[in-house]
């Protein structure tokens, strides 16, 4: 089943927005975008018709990173002195909230920023997010956990807390 | 029976993951839980703080040299077709527009605006489809009912009809990609007799909206869209045919969806 270009379109709005909350910046989330689009036609027929060509999306844009990263040509992250200029940031309060993020994202280690974004932002189920990085839903529970505790220190201007265990 | 609460819970009650009857078990342990309640909130907050964030990207034209790609591609894949062509080129038109007009509202668009332009963008982009116009067909509508009930988060059933005269087709589970985010959308299609179509587009507004919105009315390029909230649902529907035609079909839905 090859792709269908228009199905394809309608997720691009959607895998820009994680792309660039995942890089931190508009130039590389969209060369990711680019690259994960000119995969998915060459790879087209290995997409199984039916399921869920979002999904599907991201694998192909995780397994992108990170054979980018393996080839030492990986993405960056600006720190605090190179945050992108915005296009057109909505409001200034919206602005500032998104150099914070920005800040705060970068500073997580990317296995719990990936899961972090799949699931908060792109409201993937846990199942999904489980098979689009490849891991266990055990791992992306506690990659969930840590990056939401890291997170919150991070928002706080605090040192990251020890780690909660929460409820028995 | 109902197991004991774990952090899990916890995460899945913040990112909505949870079914109606876990969803209650937890909530009601939360209320005698404040500290845990707080901490799930927080979580909850994080998720909303990062759509305030990265929400706005959506609303981006799509830059020429992405839509290029689709486009370069599309020449020799098997399944491509004029058709499906005039789909893309019809989404593109219309999300260039729609790009456009979004990049010069202002900021603190209501809720609702984004309702039309999505619903129709993917009018356009599934009423053409011959082989694959739908996820589920009409043949399985109990399961299709329970399913996107369940991924809606409330109940929901295609309205039939009839007496407008058109026939379900089935449907089909569509990311939600308004402005402030948003969970899985549903879309039924139905079809008259001259094999004109219609779809009905239909997200879960319970967490958004703050009033139900009598009907509206959009033309987005060829497609009229007649729109209202009601209950948690958001309601759009969209087609490429008379204005009050299109309001005699609504009128049938709106009639059908109260509780």
């Amino acid at each position: 089943m090859a792709m269908d270009p228009a199905a394809l379109s309608t997720h691009i709005p959607s895998l820009r927005r994680y792309a660039r909350a995942l890089t931190g910046d508009p130039q590389r989330a969209d060369d990711l975008v680019q690259d994960t689009l000119e995969r998915a036609l060459r790879k087209g027929s290995l997409w199984r018709a039916g399921s869920d060509l979002r999904a599907w999306l991201f694998t192909l844009m995780h397994n992108l990173r990170v054979n980018d990263l393996r080839a030492d040509k990986g993405i960056t992250f600006p720190g605090d002195e190179a945050l992108p200029e915005i296009p057109s940031p909505p409001t200034q309060q919206d602005r500032l909230a998104l150099r914070d993020l920005d800040r705060a994202l970068a500073r997580l280690p990317v296995e719990q920023r990936e899961v972090l974004l799949l699931v908060g932002l792109e409201d993937l189920s846990y199942g999904e997010a489980a098979k689009v990085l490849g891991v266990p839903i055990g791992t992306i529970m506690s990659r969930l956990s840590r990056g939401r505790e890291r997170l919150r220190a991070l928002l706080e201007g605090g040192p990251a807390a020890e780690s909660l265990r929460v409820v028995k | 029976m109902n197991a004991p609460i774990n952090e899990a819970d916890l995460h899945a009650w913040a990112d909505g993951q949870l079914g109606t009857e876990r969803r209650a078990h937890v909530e009601a342990w939360l209320a005698g839980h404040p500290e845990a309640r707080a901490l799930a909130e927080g979580w909850r907050e994080q998720n909303r703080a990062l759509h305030r964030a990265y929400d706005h990207v959506l609303d981006q034209p799509v830059p020429a040299r992405l839509l290029e790609v689709a486009r370069r591609r599309g020449g020799w894949l098997p399944r491509f077709s004029p058709m499906r062509a005039a789909a893309v080129v019809g989404w593109l038109a219309l999300g260039g527009v729609a790009g456009y007009v979004a990049g010069h509202r202002a900021p603190a668009a209501p809720v609702q605006a984004s309702l039309p332009r999505q619903a129709a963008l993917a009018h356009l982009v599934y009423t053409p489809e011959v082989r694959h116009p739908v996820e589920v067909g009409a043949d399985q509508e109990a399961h299709l009912a329970a399913w996107l009930s369940k991924r809606l988060g409330a109940p929901l059933k295609p309205p039939a009809l009839g007496e407008a005269g058109y026939a379900l087709v089935g449907g089909r589970l569509l990311p939600g990609e308004d402005v402030k985010g948003g969970g899985p959308v549903a879309q039924f299609m139905y079809q008259e007799a001259s094999g004109r179509r219609l779809t009905l587009y239909v997200r879960n507004d319970a967490e958004k909206r703050t009033d139900d919105v009598a009907f509206r009315f959009a033309q987005e390029g060829k497609v009229g869209v007649f729109y209202w909230i009601d209950g948690p649902f958001g309601y759009a529907l969209s087609g490429e045919l008379a204005r009050e035609e299109l309001l005699r079909v609504a009128t049938v839905v709106y009639k059908q969806s109260k509780p």
